[in-house]
């Protein structure tokens, strides 16, 4: 008899939706049907059906081949390169569990790494704009069921988070907006006709790059001062309606995404959105968000805040303290600086993302990838060392894009043999550990740990 | 005052973490103590003799001592950080940090420097001869209270994010510079001799800026309130006046609100 399984997470994007139910085969190994998740979901669930998913951990051989050899040997091997390089960097963590983030710190702690995520080609500026002038938000419950007029700039979550609208922004009928999307009205402010930007009541086709000015004009109009004629390829008058729009609503809800991090200005286009969200609430309720991407790239920013003080790009190499200033210890900056020495990517394909130069800079050192699947990141490093899929065959803690947390579960049992991305970091810490004669402190703190390896070194 | 001399013998693999070529670490010791000071490649702790041949001799307090870097730096960062005196003289190239930190003395750069020189300054004089990267002057990232006072001089070009939160001080970029002058400012002086692609002042509440070239766009929250005559940096000229940005709090004194200034040179 297979089995439904309800109240499932998809780890896909950041809505992290938890209402899938997903049909498993009699003995857990096997995926049958997805219900209630978007086609992406759909599909990562069905990849681990894959009969050729790897199994063993494959290490580059002489002759450019890959081999695969015993996880004792890889974990010997990437305790050992880690250690011996001056500045490692390890990067990722887009699509893993807290467990794993968690893990890994005491892994860059040990070997004076410079940790950091997705974030750093992502909504990593977000973060810089956040520590300068704070973060008026709420979570997506508050969002489904208060706002009435609803911002997208710089996002498409048509298809970067295919059920967002569903769930939270648009179509959802919420407490307070029981019309759903006939009571709400939808700004998108997008270069291009996006399909967010087609179901939208209101689109700003600004020119590509000129958000900063567009928000500073929004802004000044706020404060009823006049603006030039036109605005970023914006007339004055569709400017001045566009903030009649949100002065009148009820709960204006600004979402943001790539559009605003990632072009000219960065963080401080998110951080002059978050101006105006703070202005906008001299009129009536505003609140704005980050469209994360993955279901736990919040994840990160929790975890690693809590364990080091700072969300992304952590140097540890001091060993003494952390230090954290991007542009300088962000993975593309080092990169492209030549100021790593070892490059370890897990859960995140740095091999497709990065710029090529980037990654022409990495390959000139030991080049490790922890990843279930084979990816491009992979498919040039040195060493892979496969994991579980976080979200489908182990379970775990993700946050959510409003950094709201929920617990993971898995649908199917796991490779025989295979670790979960926890168990591979802690025992690279016990390996780094019996190598340099300390003692696993951590470790020994760990209640829960999940893979006992050699309990001698528990002291 | 005594010279402390500096010879790069070696680039390094990963960067240097410079931290200790200030006057204030090497006043009152030998050349053999001074190359026994401690620096960071990666995690690696070296000394500054592993990187350098240090000769000379140094003063008794920071305020009586040189230093002269001959040769390239572009691998080393922290050069000149945190200092309070004496002076330091780079013929070449530094990386990041340049300055940062810095409350007296001067440095001069006869090179280019990276990202972040004279981040956080609070006093002396950083002058550079080359061209700068982003970050001139700015705050480090979450502080609101920017750079203090002293003053910085590029004679080349800069990139974006020049003065951000800045509080005190002059910021002189000969050339051009791209986005994001003083943007959050409130106080200071940014003089652009060249012309600036964008975003001149924008959040910001008070200050001064001066740009003697071409703004490629407009803040949309700046307004022309006149025309004035003023000398700048040794240039007398005709400005157009804009006061902003319109769209950010200001703050009142005696009754008027305090707007910051943007003194564009008007066409001729």
């Amino acid at each position: 008899m297979p089995k439904l399984i309800k109240g499932v997470g998809c780890p896909y994007c950041g809505s992290s939706c938890d209402d899938l139910e997903v049909l498993v085969s009699d003995d857990e190994t096997k995926v049958l049907e997805v219900h209630n998740a978007c086609i992406i979901g759909n599909n990562l669930f069905h990849h681990a059906n894959d009969p050729t998913r790897p199994r063993l951990p494959r290490q580059r051989q002489p002759d450019g081949s890959m081999k695969e050899i015993p996880y004792e040997e890889a974990i010997d091997w990437m305790a050992k390169t880690m250690l011996a390089a001056k500045k490692p960097l390890i990067y990722g963590f887009g699509s893993t569990n807290c467990e794993g983030m968690s893990a890994v710190g005491r892994i860059a702690e040990k070997s004076g790494a410079v940790l950091d995520n997705c974030a750093t080609i992502c909504h990593g500026p977000s973060f810089l704009a956040i520590f300068d002038n704070g973060y008026p938000s709420c979570t997506l419950g508050e969002a489904k069921n208060r706002a009435d007029v609803v911002v997208f700039w710089g996002c498409n979550p048509m298809h970067a988070h295919p059920r967002h609208t569903s769930r939270y922004s648009i179509f959802p009928r919420g407490y307070f907006t029981q019309k759903g999307q006939m009571q709400r009205t939808v700004l998108s402010i997008d270069p291009r006709e996006t399909d967010t930007a087609k179901l939208a009541d209101v689109h700003l086709m600004l020119d590509q790059g000129h958000d900063y000015e567009l928000f500073d004009a929004f802004r000044t109009v706020l404060r009823g001062h006049d603006i030039p004629e036109v605005v970023a390829g914006i007339p004055r008058e569709k400017i001045k309606e566009s903030v009649e729009i949100m002065k009148k609503a009820k709960f204006c809800m600004i979402f943001f995404g790539m559009g605003c991090t990632h072009t000219d200005g960065r963080n401080h286009n998110v951080d002059i959105a978050i101006s105006l969200t703070r202005d906008l609430n001299e009129h009536t309720k505003a609140s704005i968000m980050a469209m994360r991407g993955h279901y736990n790239i919040a994840g990160p920013g929790q975890v690693w805040s809590w364990q080091f003080g700072f969300p992304y790009c952590i140097d540890l190499s001091k060993g003494t303290h952390a230090h954290m200033n991007p542009g300088e210890t962000s993975s593309v900056d080092l990169a492209m600086r030549d100021e790593v020495d070892c490059f370890v990517n897990v859960g995140a394909d740095a091999g497709a993302h990065f710029p090529i130069q980037a990654v022409q800079h990495l390959k000139k050192h030991p080049f490790i990838t922890v990843d279930p699947n084979f990816c491009m990141a992979s498919e040039i490093a040195d060493l892979h060392i496969p994991v579980r899929i976080a979200g489908v065959d182990e379970p775990g803690v993700v946050y959510r894009m409003d950094n709201v947390p929920i617990q993971f579960k898995a649908v199917l049992k796991g490779l025989p043999g295979v670790p979960s991305d926890e168990e591979l970091f802690d025992r690279v810490y016990e390996r780094m550990c019996e190598l340099t004669k300390t003692a696993p402190v951590w470790l020994a703190a760990k209640e829960d740990r999940k893979y006992p390896h050699s309990p001698q070194v528990v002291s | 005052m005594a010279t402390v001399t500096l010879k790069p013998t070696k680039t390094p693999e990963i960067m240097l973490e410079g931290y200790s070529i200030t006057p204030d670490a090497f006043a009152g010791k030998t050349p053999a103590q001074i190359a026994a000071l401690p620096a960071h490649e990666g995690k690696i702790h070296v000394t500054l003799g592993d990187f350098f041949a240090v000769t000379g001799e140094s003063g008794a307090t920071a305020a009586d001592t040189n230093i002269l870097i001959a040769g390239d730096c572009s691998r080393v960062k922290y050069i000149g950080s945190k200092m309070t005196a004496g002076t330091v003289t780079l013929n070449g190239n530094a990386d990041m940090y340049v300055g940062g930190w810095m409350k007296g003395g001067k440095i001069h750069v006869k090179g280019n420097v990276d990202s972040f020189c004279g981040i956080q300054m609070e006093g002396g004089e950083l002058l550079v001869d080359g061209n700068a990267g982003n970050h001139v002057g700015c705050a480090y990232r979450g502080d609101w209270r920017g750079m203090k006072g002293g003053t910085i001089r590029i004679r080349g070009s800069a990139g974006n994010d020049i003065g951000t939160f800045m509080l005190g001080g002059t910021i002189i970029i000969e050339k051009d510079a791209f986005i994001h002058v003083s943007t959050h400012a409130e106080g200071g002086t940014v003089i652009i001799k060249g012309d600036v692609e964008g975003r001149v002042g924008g959040q910001m509440v008070k200050g001064d800026m001066y740009v003697l070239g071409k703004i490629k766009f407009m803040m949309p929250g700046y307004q022309k309130v006149g025309t004035i005559e003023k000398e700048v940096d040794g240039v007398t000229a005709t400005f157009d006046h804009y006061i902003g940005d319109l769209g950010e709090r200001h703050g009142k004194s005696r009754g008027q609100i305090v707007y910051a200034n943007l003194y564009l040179k008007a066409a001729a």
